[in-house]
């Protein structure tokens, strides 16, 4: 019998980081992040998680600690969001180049200013050249599952490099939902103990951290580039093995949405997935023919699976919870350079939505279907189009 | 090839040889050399080695790790080191 119960966000990913059991959890406190360690310091203080548990004086040193530790080869979690994870940003690049598989969850925040504790993705999304692979979670179970799939796939033996888990601030983190729970010894039969060939140990000294010199560091780069391609490729097989053992269904890295014949398909990833499928449901009973696709991983971009789920439809709408100044919704570009590599090229058009926690109903997702099928049969006169502006009533 | 994430075994430094830096390279004239010691003392990076010429004490260079920078040429009281273009 699963256990199953209501709960937070926050405290799903506390669970799941209980399950994984990591040997050191390095934490300091962020809005909207702060209950997922302070529930695990609960578990700490209650011997239910036998972790070290390090409260550290910033982000950085948050960051800095998780390196350590990792690479003194203990299995390592952290957490934080939106300021805290630019005051991290520095580390994030070592924590990857040092091949540490670190996971951490980001409670997605926008980034200031204007001050703003509320979701949108601009902080995560700085960071995505970090080599840090990112998945994006649509709720709280997934939340959960991510987390333990994650230090699967961070720690594969042709992957090592550290996970970011996505979840969106509030709209997560905060919210009460019903979450199944694995049972401790399922996980650690899923989840083997870490034990990295490469680690800091006094019986054995190396030095870790060394300095690349031009001769050099070219070749580490791409053995890490390298690394993330290995992540797409053991991903599909780590989420089956999840379905298998805990019976959850599990898509890959994407997850189509009655894309089947569908003319108009929106991409999309994070919670707003849920008000796109019911936005979708009610257009289909309209008898409209649109889809929806979540994207699970951003990093390593899923290419090749979104190419063969939108080789037959006539319109993409991508709506980035996240600007590029300067460009366009990181999302977005990064979807026209996958399809720009697919035998026809569907219209798209960038929504940008939900900047600062800016509510998203499902009467606006009908409405970008309904730009994006004008678009269709007009020239299109804005490619970038931010939803629901006030001035744009 | 290098390890894994760069990661270097002990003792290590000791194969690399930072020499390889160099843009300039001293030339010391042995004839010259007086054997006061002042390159040894103002060399940055203890490239300075006593060695023996002619009966004599003078002070060459290790170029395995000499970066070029010229110091000893500059302060050598009778000029007997002269920076040459170090081609590679």
């Amino acid at each position: 019998m699963v256990e199953r119960r209501v709960m937070e966000g926050s405290h799903a990913v506390a669970h799941a980081v209980r399950l994984c059991a990591p040997d050191v959890v390095s934490a300091y406190p962020i809005t909207p992040q702060t209950h997922i360690v302070e529930k695990i310091s609960q578990f700490v203080a209650d011997g239910d998680l036998k972790s070290e548990y390090m409260r550290v004086e910033s982000e950085f040193s948050a960051m800095s600690a998780s390196v350590g530790s990792s690479a003194a080869g203990a299995r390592t979690f952290t957490a934080t969001a939106s300021q805290g994870l630019m005051l991290m940003s520095e580390v994030l690049y070592n924590a990857s180049g040092l091949r540490l598989p670190i996971v951490m969850s980001v409670a997605n925040r926008a980034m200031g200013a204007p001050i703003n504790i509320w979701n949108d993705h601009s902080d995560s999304m700085g960071v995505r050249d970090a080599g840090w692979i990112q998945l994006y979670a649509e709720d709280n179970q997934e939340a959960l599952d991510m987390t333990i799939q994650a230090y699967k796939i961070a720690e594969n033996q042709d992957v090592m490099l550290p996970a970011m888990v996505c979840m969106d601030g509030f709209i997560l983190t905060h919210t009460y939902e019903p979450v199944s729970i694995p049972k401790k010894e399922e996980v650690q039969e899923f989840l083997p103990e870490f034990d990295p060939e490469v680690k800091l140990d006094p019986q054995n000294p190396v030095t870790l951290g060394t300095v690349g010199f031009p001769s050099d560091y070219m070749e580490i780069r791409h053995e890490q580039y390298q690394a993330m391609e290995n992540a797409r490729d053991i991903m599909p097989d780590i989420f089956k093995e999840f379905e298998e053992k805990f019976g959850r269904k599990q898509h890959s890295l994407i997850e189509e949405y009655k894309t089947e014949d569908a003319e108009i398909i929106i991409v999309s990833l994070g919670s707003i997935m849920g008000t796109i499928k019911e936005a979708v449901d009610e257009l289909r009973e309209d008898g409209k023919q649109v889809g929806a696709i979540k994207i699970k991983a951003f990093r390593p971009f899923p290419d090749q699976e979104l190419r063969d789920a939108l080789q037959n439809t006539k319109a993409v709408a991508v709506l980035d919870k996240n600007i590029t100044l300067g460009k366009k919704g990181a999302l977005y570009t990064e979807m026209k350079d996958t399809l720009y590599q697919a035998e026809t090229q569907p219209q798209m058009t960038n929504y940008i939505i939900g900047l600062g926690g800016r509510d998203i109903p499902r009467q606006s997702i009908k409405n970008i279907v309904k730009q994006t099928k004008e678009n269709l049969n007009s020239p299109q006169t804005r490619e970038v189009r931010f939803v629901d502006l006030k001035e744009e009533k | 090839m290098v390890d894994f994430a760069g990661k270097a075994e002990p003792g290590t430094t000791k194969k690399y040889k930072t020499g390889t830096w160099r843009t300039y390279k001293p030339i010391l004239d042995k004839e010259a050399c007086i054997g006061c010691e002042k390159c040894w003392e103002y060399c940055p990076d203890s490239c300075k080695i006593e060695t023996e010429y002619d009966g004599d004490i003078i002070f060459d260079t290790d170029l395995d790790y000499c970066k070029g920078c010229g110091i000893c040429a500059e302060e050598c009281p009778v000029e007997a080191i002269e920076m040459e273009l170090d081609e590679k």
